[in-house]
């Protein structure tokens, strides 16, 4: 009866989705940050963070968090001060957004959600234009990008941002294409509606070639390894945050391990199910979907361990030469087979 | 429409959100922050060799073809998505993803031509 009162409140409801999305977005990309630490090193013989918190070093993250905002905050004398100092908001908050509309599976219980409160079950919000509303909010992060390396006034820094920018221009078509025959197949944009029509089968079974094309764009559209290009550490420093240092390098930071663990979640909602389960389908639907959220992104940790970086034609050429004659000839199948079956 | 401003108003009070926790962030260093100002600190870094002429140097801009291209291929893309979500209801016809299929092709010949004339060589 209390649970019947709290969600028959709009505001209560409205202000649980607040915590519960940007708890979520504080605190996945730490454990990620920690696997990455932990299984990258055991990946290379070492042992990794042992002392923070005694046990394994699993408080490494959190000890990291403590220093950076503990250290000094330099500015260098020929940057564009302002612009520099916001450019890892610019980064961050974006990134923060996404995490709103990742189903995480429908409530088991019927919900009393009152009308005009957007249905329910484990997502923040259910836009009808879900996965179009990701896309776009997802490329704005290189706007900031772009503002680092600007205000930076650092050649190096200039470089890396001009070549984030060009990654960014040539991998968000795959990534567009990829997900808009998706959406062909499901017959709607919203990511809830997606994940539902994934019932009878996965679509990375009839989208292979699309799921395989979503993940390298989104490899090189976060900039991890072999895309990371834009801050390549023996070629041109550390790209556009050469010249961060403290907070403002640990925001751009977090927003990176945010934007493995969103996009990754994304993948999952579009190809991998969504919230539906296989062998053991008792178990709860958002315990599936971290479940998949979490091997995807060892996934990408275990792809940095694995592959040496791109030279950038070499980067260039695989998105315009092989993914998007690729994505259009997935597209133009999907439509045939939506139609002929 | 009440369920579109309850959407629309989470998404916004979420960006606050963001622009708060960054603000916090920002306001915490502020305060735990030491100031040990030295002028070496707040040169350029560039190889540890003090750096020549300006960091806005004039760059080549190698990709602003490939941004035409983008721009074309981003505006296909923003068609593709409401006809992605309606054209099942018009497809005992064929004639519907007949159009489409002609529009994509058009714009795929259009990406054979930048490749036939080496546009799209990083160089």
């Amino acid at each position: 009866m209390i649970f019947y009162h709290f969600f028959s409140n709009p505001w209560a409801v409205f202000a649980l989705k607040l915590a519960a999305v940007f708890i979520f977005f504080l605190t996945a990309p730490l454990v990620l940050g920690y696997v990455e630490h932990k299984g990258l090193a055991h990946m290379q013989s070492r042992l990794g963070p042992m002392e923070a918190g005694r046990f394994h070093g699993w408080a490494q993250l959190i000890a990291d968090g403590v220093k950076f905002i503990q250290k000094e905050d330099i500015v260098p004398d020929a940057a564009d001060r302002r612009i520099f100092m916001l450019a890892p908001m610019i980064v961050i908050i974006p990134v923060s957004l996404v995490f709103l509309v990742i189903p995480f599976g429908p409530a088991a219980v019927s919900c009393h959600a009152p009308a005009g409160t957007g249905g329910c079950g484990f997502w923040g919000e259910n836009f009808d234009v879900g996965i179009f509303f990701v896309l776009a909010i997802s490329a704005i992060s290189v706007i900031g990008m772009l503002m680092a390396g600007w205000a930076s006034a650092n050649k190096f820094s200039l470089i890396g941002a001009i070549r984030g920018a060009a990654q960014l221009i040539a991998y968000e078509l795959p990534l567009v294409l990829a997900a808009s025959a998706v959406a062909m197949q499901a017959g709607t944009l919203s990511l809830v509606g997606i994940g539902d029509a994934q019932k009878a089968y996965w679509f990375v079974f009839p989208q292979i070639a699309g799921f395989i094309i979503f993940v390298i764009a989104s490899l090189a559209e976060l900039s991890r390894p072999p895309f990371d290009m834009p801050i390549a550490d023996s070629e041109i420093i550390f790209g556009h945050m050469t010249e961060y240092t403290g907070i403002r390098f640990g925001l751009f930071l977090l927003s990176e391990y945010a934007g493995i663990v969103s996009l990754s979640a994304i993948a999952v909602v579009l190809y991998l199910g969504a919230w539906h389960g296989f062998i053991v389908p008792w178990i709860p639907g958002p315990i599936w979907t971290l479940a998949k959220i979490g091997a995807l992104s060892f996934l990408v940790i275990w792809l940095r361990a694995t592959y040496p970086r791109l030279r950038e034609d070499q980067l260039q050429k695989m998105a315009w030469k092989y993914l998007i004659p690729i994505a259009l000839v997935n597209i133009l199948l999907t439509m045939i087979f939506k139609v002929v079956f | 429409m009440t369920q579109y401003f309850w959407q629309y108003g989470t998404l916004g009070a979420l960006s606050l959100l963001g622009v708060g926790f960054v603000a916090f962030a920002f306001g915490a260093n502020r305060v735990m922050r030491p100031r040990k100002p030295r002028p070496e600190k707040y040169t350029t870094y560039e190889c540890g060799v003090d750096p020549v002429g300006e960091g806005w140097s004039q760059t080549q801009i190698r990709y602003y073809i490939f941004a035409f291209l983008f721009v074309i291929f981003d505006v296909e893309s923003v068609f593709l998505f409401p006809f992605a979500t309606v054209f099942e209801k018009f497809s005992r016809s064929g004639l519907v993803v007949t159009e489409m299929i002609v529009f994509v092709l058009i714009l795929a010949v259009g990406l054979l031509y930048a490749w036939k004339k080496k546009v799209l060589e990083w160089l």
